[in-house]
């Protein structure tokens, strides 16, 4: 069984990103050369503009069965929009119009167990996609995709974290930013979680939502603290005074940021980072002693 | 012909609305006899598709026009299907009577 580890944050700008793509970079020098990293950040996928190497190789439709309603069978009864939960079906019995609303359907199938007159039919409709990365010898980075205009993010994160295309010794989730139903997909299929936030009093109030929403989950958790020099004592001493672990400090470095961006993340690594980085590494090699 | 308004209540001096599928009341206005009715909206509180559902609630109230603040992408495609005018103001300190008034002076329900 692969380990499986979600990174994940509040809001955008904590630099999660770069700190999964880091990470995963010292994974493989120090651990595993098996580690892959799944870009469930659906809507706005970008860990792969850190991998200048890669390129896509392989991509699979993410279907979702959704019911249509074949109007010539239909006696308007309205039993399949009663039993909608999420209010996906119109039927409007005088002008004989009944139709499923895609983008809202959840594919409970409710609607088709409701039908007296066995006028529903599912047909598939793709909702995103499924995009391997890699070069000759690896595939060191699969991304979800969901397509524009539907709203089924879970659904394609539930795809993609199950994929047998993931398939290293530690897979590393990317979560999307913030606390909504996606990083609930994304983090509790995870078995242990990073929080990365930022020293400022904004990012400690989406840490807090964070760390509420993971203890929630009953998941186990670190945090690491990003940008960490900024001179903003509250957040240690919150994760001190709830006894959360602080897995690392990362100072923040204009210049090595820089090169990130360049995709040169492991070059001209400066000593402090670097440090921060072994300290993480050591620690977590700690932790999944437990869970190999 | 009929023209719903999204009201904060079920009376005329309640305050216009300015959620469509959230919204609280839909007053259906009948520009031939001048007649009002105030129908619930029960999709409040659901969890999703409550545009949908309010514009099915309007078509099914034989209603020409919609007047409230905003239309959602869905809300919008449905009405948009059954040639429903959507009319959007952004007044939420009007009163119900106050653009019942308006609609009549105007006499812009033609
Ligand atoms: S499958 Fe479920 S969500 Fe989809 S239309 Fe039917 S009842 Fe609604
Ligand atoms: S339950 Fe079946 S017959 Fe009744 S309105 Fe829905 S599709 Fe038509």
């Amino acid at each position: 069984m692969p380990i499986k580890i979600a990174v994940a944050s509040g809001k955008g700008g904590t630099g999660k990103t770069t700190v999964t793509v880091t990470l995963f970079h010292y994974i493989k020098e120090n651990i595993t050369s098996k580690v892959q990293i799944a870009d469930c950040d659906v809507e706005e996928p970008n860990s792969s503009i850190f991998f200048d190497d890669l390129k896509p190789i392989e991509s699979k439709e993410v279907l979702q069965m959704i019911p249509s309603i074949n109007t010539d069978r239909c006696s308007f009864c309205k039993k399949c929009v009663d039993y909608c939960e999420f209010n996906a079906t119109v039927v409007i019995p005088g002008v004989g119009f009944a139709e499923v609303n895609s983008a809202l359907c959840h594919s409970c199938g409710a609607c088709l167990y409701a039908c007296p007159e066995d006028a529903l039919t599912e047909k598939s409709h793709a909702i995103g996609q499924l995009i391997k990365f890699g070069n000759n010898q690896e595939t060191p980075l699969i991304e979800g995709k969901l397509k524009v205009g539907s709203a089924m993010q879970t659904m394609v994160i539930n795809h993609l974290v199950n994929d047998d295309w993931l398939n290293g010794d530690i897979i590393l989730y990317d979560a999307p930013p913030g606390t909504s139903c996606s990083v609930v997909s994304t983090v509790s299929q995870a078995n242990y979680i990073i929080l990365v936030t930022e020293p400022t009093p904004f990012g400690l109030h989406d840490l807090k939502l964070m760390i509420e929403l993971v203890r929630k989950l009953n998941k186990p958790f670190g945090v690491i603290i990003n940008k960490a020099d900024k001179g903003f004592e509250e957040t240690n001493t919150y994760l001190m005074s709830e006894g959360i672990e602080i897995l690392a400090e990362i100072p923040f470095r204009v210049d090595y940021a820089s090169s990130y961006a360049q995709g040169s993340i492991l070059k001209n690594i400066p000593g402090d980072i670097n440090a921060a980085y072994s300290k993480l590494i050591s620690n977590l090699k700690n932790k999944w002693v437990h869970y190999a | 012909m009929k023209i719903a308004i999204t009201s904060t209540n079920n009376s005329l001096d309640s305050t216009f609305d300015l959620r469509f599928g959230r919204a609280a009341y839909f007053c259906i206005f009948n520009t031939e006899d001048l007649s009002t009715e105030f129908i619930e909206n029960k999709n409040v509180n659901t969890k999703s598709g409550a545009g949908n559902k309010a514009a099915q609630t309007i078509i099914e109230s034989g209603v020409s026009r919609v007047i409230s603040g905003d239309f959602g992408p869905k809300a919008k495609d449905m009405l948009n299907k059954f040639k429903i005018q959507m009319v959007m103001l952004d007044d939420d300190s009007k009163t119900i009577s106050s653009i019942i008034e308006q609609l009549k002076s105007n006499n812009n329900y033609a």
